[in-house]
């Protein structure tokens, strides 16, 4: 067997393991130990094989064989990654990893724990799949699982009354953007008479066929890597539990659009017009994020927001020409949005409430957790030296690059990226430093002026918050502390030859133009640090004044596709229910009651009274009479 | 009959059969496991058959003929009428085949431990098995004439399961099943004569690319078969039968319905419409998968409006069956195979939602979606096999669902033009719209407050009947080779 072979363990054990551990026995008295034990050690084998093929395999490692064939389609079942897709890899086993553990704690007396942990592995799998599957169908395969888990995650809370809505929201509108993802597929499959990925890649396509198939691409890409306009479930999604939104925002999922280009990039390269597109969404998700970000109360929405805008950035470097500064930014991002989410989980854990306003002054109470915030917001806003800002400097260094020409997309999208990732550097600043102030520093505000008793909003925290808070359990603590450290360091990564080769990243370079995003960065977090300081204790957000509501509702765009979308297709549905009943189905019924009036009025005229028959009869002869003798 | 496989030939048709026969003479409590018996004494020819492939000399000669069965028996029956008795099974027919047999089983298991309230549980068998006769009879024909007798076999059986064992509106259901399918029939018969007097032969091997039949003929016969088949399938705007006889039905009834007894439809438009007049299916294939669309389309809108469990299903069969018949509209290699799979998939699927819906509301005693909800909480196990049920029928990918409706939008792609690559949008959405109802479905009866309470309890003849779908559903996902590994060459041939 080859090292390849070895490769399908990476999404294989996981997906098993998942199957499995749903067959485990649900319920208040499951076995809450085994299901757990299954879960963790099914991310641990991925991430062990990972890290094997990472350090002794050679790669690009290849693998696969003939899976079935529909036609003249032949679909293979492949294993095919190079050293950047084991480093996704990574990321991802790491992040599940950690997510297994916490989640122990984290959901220590809910009752459906076990199929939780089973999901999770799924999802674990499923996205594994996606970075290392060598065909489009498998590809697909891991794709949807991935929705479909997201459903049953997302949903899994049962006392949020709004959870079943934003499961259903995050499947569906993931899976519109899926119709052109499944159609995109099926363009260049049917032209390349394989889904295999090899062959797809290096195929002649036609330039309409290689648009329209993109284009179609990108509209999946959309939907999973929440890109204007197919962002809005991923907001909602924050009513699953803390450690599936580490998940969902880490490393899979929103993940798995951004590798899904980067997959099939020699494509895009060639398509201007499909970079355009990406770009202008890109640049739009960026700054809608980054300014929807500035006015929740919610502090998941905050980071719910930032992802949206972070996912941007690396779309945006896509869009430029430059596959290595997204992937890298989309390994940082990784490793500093997992610290945060875990991080917001132990103070949801311990306050009991998501609401930026009952918190403050937790600082005290919560060293380890203060200070995971202060590295993952450090690396969201891209100080130096930690993560974020290697990866964002590449991003926004590539895009000034594209400005010059020459790189497979046009200027003014260069130009459009470049401005906008560059303002959002300053807005991200901003809100970053607003939810460290508003968290943990001032004072308490636990009890409001609405008195004491805050309603707890979310399951996954349901437990009586302690009269102080304090830094979490072991199991929550040790993963909060371990992701501190690649969201720290990371970054400097870029001066290790091999991780840079692997990326094929330009060498890092500190010239006079880091000045200009560091900039803006000071002047960010300086514009919320004064308006902290001025009125002490108010939330600098109050700034926003009369379009807080708007940026907080995300620029009403919910409102909008429930216009453009929702209700027509209930329209259409009332419309097409009414005519099946009434005119489909009626016209059958009417059928049989017409027969049925028929009958009984021939049978009625068989029953005449006597006088009236003979008349018939009678007029009958004559008519037949008259008939023949008119013809003889 | 010198040939180990003819003879199993013959017994997959007679063991139910005899079965039936048998029961109608037996004590009424011998009934269960005599019936369950012969459905699975019939898996023996059944899974005997599939060795007889690799004797396949014809399949790889140069110019093969168009249907190479791997087993065939030839009798003559009615030499004055050319009737032969002419069974045969080849890669088309066989994964439908072994779908009936199976269905036929859980269902007879189900019944003998769980018999529905109604008639007495040994006719209900008794007609369980002559369904099974007549529908393993259907897809073994290799003669039109007996293919008809066979078809329309099972429709007093399927109107008397409806009629004696259904729910409150059972009548009326039943009667309307009846004569619609009926009116189906005359055409069928018509298509049938038609063809047999243009062409002086009902043998469908030497039919098969429509030798012998002018183009007019099978403009006229193909328009016979294909509404014919429409009404079975049902293709909208033809369905109407349908969710009144799914609402009405007992549980096994539903199921060997929806498994089984629509495939006929779609399996005929294959075998006959496809097969044996070319030239009509070429002709009418842009109207046929504008149909299918429609219904994609028109199934997914109303089953978002739907308020009652097994309405729901059966509506969505509607659409489910459309992503098949616009698999064969498209006329190619890739859109039947789909077709194909589909069929197979959706009868697995369906079939186990049926199973589902029917333990719902036997514990809840209600299929309104408004009184249930909460059965996560309630009955966990049962939940998570609905939600299974439910994905794998909106066409999650590594389920047997998706491969036959993708495929199908793929074909419609390869089809290439402008009006294919329209209806392969439009089903591609209406895959997205499958999923909306679906998750309605589940959002109404897994999740929210509880409505009725269920008993989680789940007995061991439930297991039964479901783990095999269960499994099934998924290995078809993962390995749809088990269903097309003989399909590409009679498919092939079948175009050609």
């Amino acid at each position: 067997m080859s090292a390849a072979t070895y490769g399908a363990l990476i999404p294989g054990v996981p997906l098993l393991f998942g199957l499995v551990g749903l067959v485990l026995k649900p319920g208040e008295h499951g076995p809450r130990r085994l299901a757990a034990t299954i879960g963790i050690a099914g991310a641990f084998v991925s991430l062990v094989v990972t890290l094997l093929l990472l350090l002794f395999a050679t790669k690009p490692l290849i693998a696969g064989t003939q899976w079935t064939r529909i036609g003249d389609i032949e679909v293979t079942l492949g294993f095919e990654a190079g050293l950047a897709a084991l480093y996704i890899a990574l990321a991802v086993t790491v992040v599940a990893l950690f997510v297994q553990i916490y989640s122990v704690d984290y959901l220590h007396d809910d009752p459906r724990y076990a199929p939780y942990a089973a999901q999770i592995s799924l999802f674990t799998g499923a996205m594994l799949l996606v970075v290392t599957s060598g065909d489009l169908v498998g590809m697909l395969v891991g794709w949807e699982v991935m929705g479909a888990c997201s459903y049953l995650l997302i949903g899994h809370d049962r006392r949020l009354p709004e959870a079943p809505a934003a499961a259903v929201k995050a499947f569906l509108v993931t899976r519109v953007g899926d119709v052109g993802f499944l159609l995109g597929i099926a363009l260049l499959a049917v032209d390349a008479g394989t889904t295999r990925i090899g062959a797809v890649l290096t195929h002649d396509y036609g330039h309409g066929t290689l648009t329209a198939a993109l284009l179609l691409i990108l509209a999946g890409v959309a939907g999973k890597s929440a890109q204007f306009p197919l962002h809005t479930w991923l907001p909602d999604a924050m009513a699953g539990p803390t450690p599936i939104s580490a998940l969902i925002h880490a490393a899979t999922m929103v993940a798995a659009g951004v590798y899904v280009v980067f997959r099939m990039y020699p494509l895009y390269e060639q398509s201007p017009a499909a970079l355009a597109v990406l770009g202008v969404a890109a640049a739009i998700t960026i700054l809608l994020g980054a300014l929807s970000a500035t006015a929740q109360d919610d502090m998941k929405r905050v980071l719910a927001w930032s992802t949206v805008s972070q996912i941007g950035y690396m779309t945006g470097a896509l869009a430029v020409g430059s596959p290595a500064a997204a992937l890298f930014h989309l390994l940082t991002h990784a490793a500093f949005k997992a610290l945060l989410f875990l991080a917001a989980g132990a103070v949801i854990h311990a306050v009991g409430t998501n609401y930026l306003s009952r918190m403050g002054g937790l600082r005290e109470h919560m060293p380890i957790t203060f200070w995971s915030f202060v590295v993952g917001l450090g690396a969201l806003a891209g100080v130096p030296p930690l993560a974020g800002f290697w990866s964002k400097e590449n991003v926004l260094t590539a895009a000034a690059h594209a400005t010059d020409g020459g790189g497979p997309a046009p200027v003014w999208v260069a130009w459009l990226v470049w401005v906008a990732a560059l303002f959002a550097v300053a807005i991200t600043a901003w809100y970053a430093t607003r939810l460290l102030l508003c968290a943990f520093f001032g004072i308490s505000r636990a009890h409001g002026p609405d008195g004491p008793d805050w309603e707890i909003g979310f399951d996954d925290a349901r437990y009586t918050p302690p009269h102080t808070p304090h830094d979490p359990p072991g199991h929550m603590r040790w993963p909060i502390i371990l992701l501190a450290i690649p969201a720290a360091l990371l970054g400097l990564a870029a001066y290790a030859p091999g991780f840079r080769t692997a990326l094929e990243l330009a060498d890092p370079h500190l010239g006079v133009a880091v000045l200009l995003p560091l900039v803006l960065l000071v002047l960010g977090a300086g514009t919320a640090w004064y308006l902290w300081r001025a009125v002490p204790g108010v939330d600098p957000a109050a700034v926003l004044g009369p379009v807080r509501p708007f940026f907080a509702a995300g620029f009403r765009l919910d409102d909008v596709q429930d216009r453009l979308v929702v209700r027509p297709v209930r329209q259409l549905a009332r419309l097409a229910r009414a005519t099946d009943e009434r005119v489909v189905d009626a016209t059958v019924e009417g059928t049989g009651t017409g027969t049925t009036w028929l009958g009984e009025l021939v049978a009625d005229m068989h029953r005449i009274a006597l006088p009236w028959a003979a008349l018939i009869v009678f007029a009958g002869a004559l008519l037949l009479t008259v008939w023949f003798g008119a013809a003889s | 009959m010198n040939d180990v496989y003819q003879v199993m030939l013959v017994a997959a048709v007679a063991l139910p059969a005899a079965g039936a026969a048998l029961l109608s003479v037996l004590p009424i409590r011998f009934a269960g496991p005599t019936a369950t018996g012969f459905a699975a004494a019939a898996l023996i020819p059944i899974i005997v058959l599939p060795f007889g492939h690799d004797r396949g000399w014809a399949t790889y000669a140069a110019d093969p003929p168009t249907v190479s069965p791997w087993a065939e028996l030839d009798l003559s029956w009615v030499p004055a009428l050319h009737l032969h008795f002419h069974l045969g099974v080849d890669g088309v027919s066989y994964p439908l085949v072994a779908l009936t047999g199976l269905l036929t089983l859980l269902c007879c298991a189900y019944t003998m431990w769980r018999p529905p309230a109604g008639g007495s549980p040994r006719t209900l068998l008794g007609l369980l098995l002559i369904l099974e006769a007549g529908i393993l009879g259907t897809f073994l024909s290799l003669d039109l004439i007996l293919f008809f007798l066979f078809f329309e076999v099972t429709l007093l059986p399927m109107y008397a399961v409806i009629a004696g064992w259904g729910g409150e509106d059972r009548r009326r259901a039943a009667r309307k099943f009846v004569l619609y399918t009926l009116f189906g029939s005359v055409l069928l018969l018509i298509g049938v004569l038609t063809v047999a007097v243009h062409a002086g032969t009902a043998d469908i091997v030497a039919l098969t690319g429509g030798i012998g039949l002018s183009k007019g003929t099978q403009y006229a016969a193909f328009a016979l078969f294909a509404v014919a088949f429409a009404v079975k399938a049902p293709l909208w705007p033809l369905h109407s039968w349908l969710p009144d006889a799914h609402t009405q039905a007992p549980t096994v009834g539903s199921v060997i319905l929806a498994g089984v007894l629509l495939k006929m439809g779609t399996y005929g438009l294959i075998r006959v419409g496809v097969g044996v007049t070319p030239l009509g299916a070429r002709w009418a294939a842009p109207l046929l998968g504008i149909l299918a669309v429609a219904a994609i389309l028109a199934g997914a809108l109303i089953c978002l409006k739907q308020t009652e469990l097994k309405r729901l299903i059966a509506y969505s069969s509607v659409g489910h069956m459309g992503f098949v018949l616009l698999g064969i509209a498209t006329l190619t290699t890739t859109g039947i195979q789909a077709a194909l799979l589909g069929n197979v998939a959706h009868g697995l699927i369906t079939g186990l939602l049926f199973f589902l819906a029917g333990a719902i509301k036997d514990r809840a005693h209600t299929g309104d979606l408004a009184d249930l909800g909460g059965l996560r909480e309630t009955a966990p196990r049962l939940a998570g096999l609905l939600g299974f049920a439910a994905i794998a029928s909106l066409g999650l990918p590594g389920l047997a669902g998706f491969w036959g409706e993708a495929f199908a939008v793929v074909a419609a792609v390869e089809r290439g033009g402008v009006l294919w690559t329209i209806l392969a949008v439009l089903a591609a959405i209406g895959g997205a719209l499958t999923a909306a109802y679906f998750l309605r479905l589940l959002r109404k009866v897994t999740h929210g407050p509880v409505g009725t309470p269920v008993s989680p309890a789940i007995a061991g003849v439930e297991w039964f009947a479901w783990a095999p779908l269960v499994a099934l559903t998924l290995a078809v996902g993962l390995v749809p080779t088990l269903v097309l590994a003989a399909t590409s060459l009679p498919v092939e041939a079948l175009i050609r």
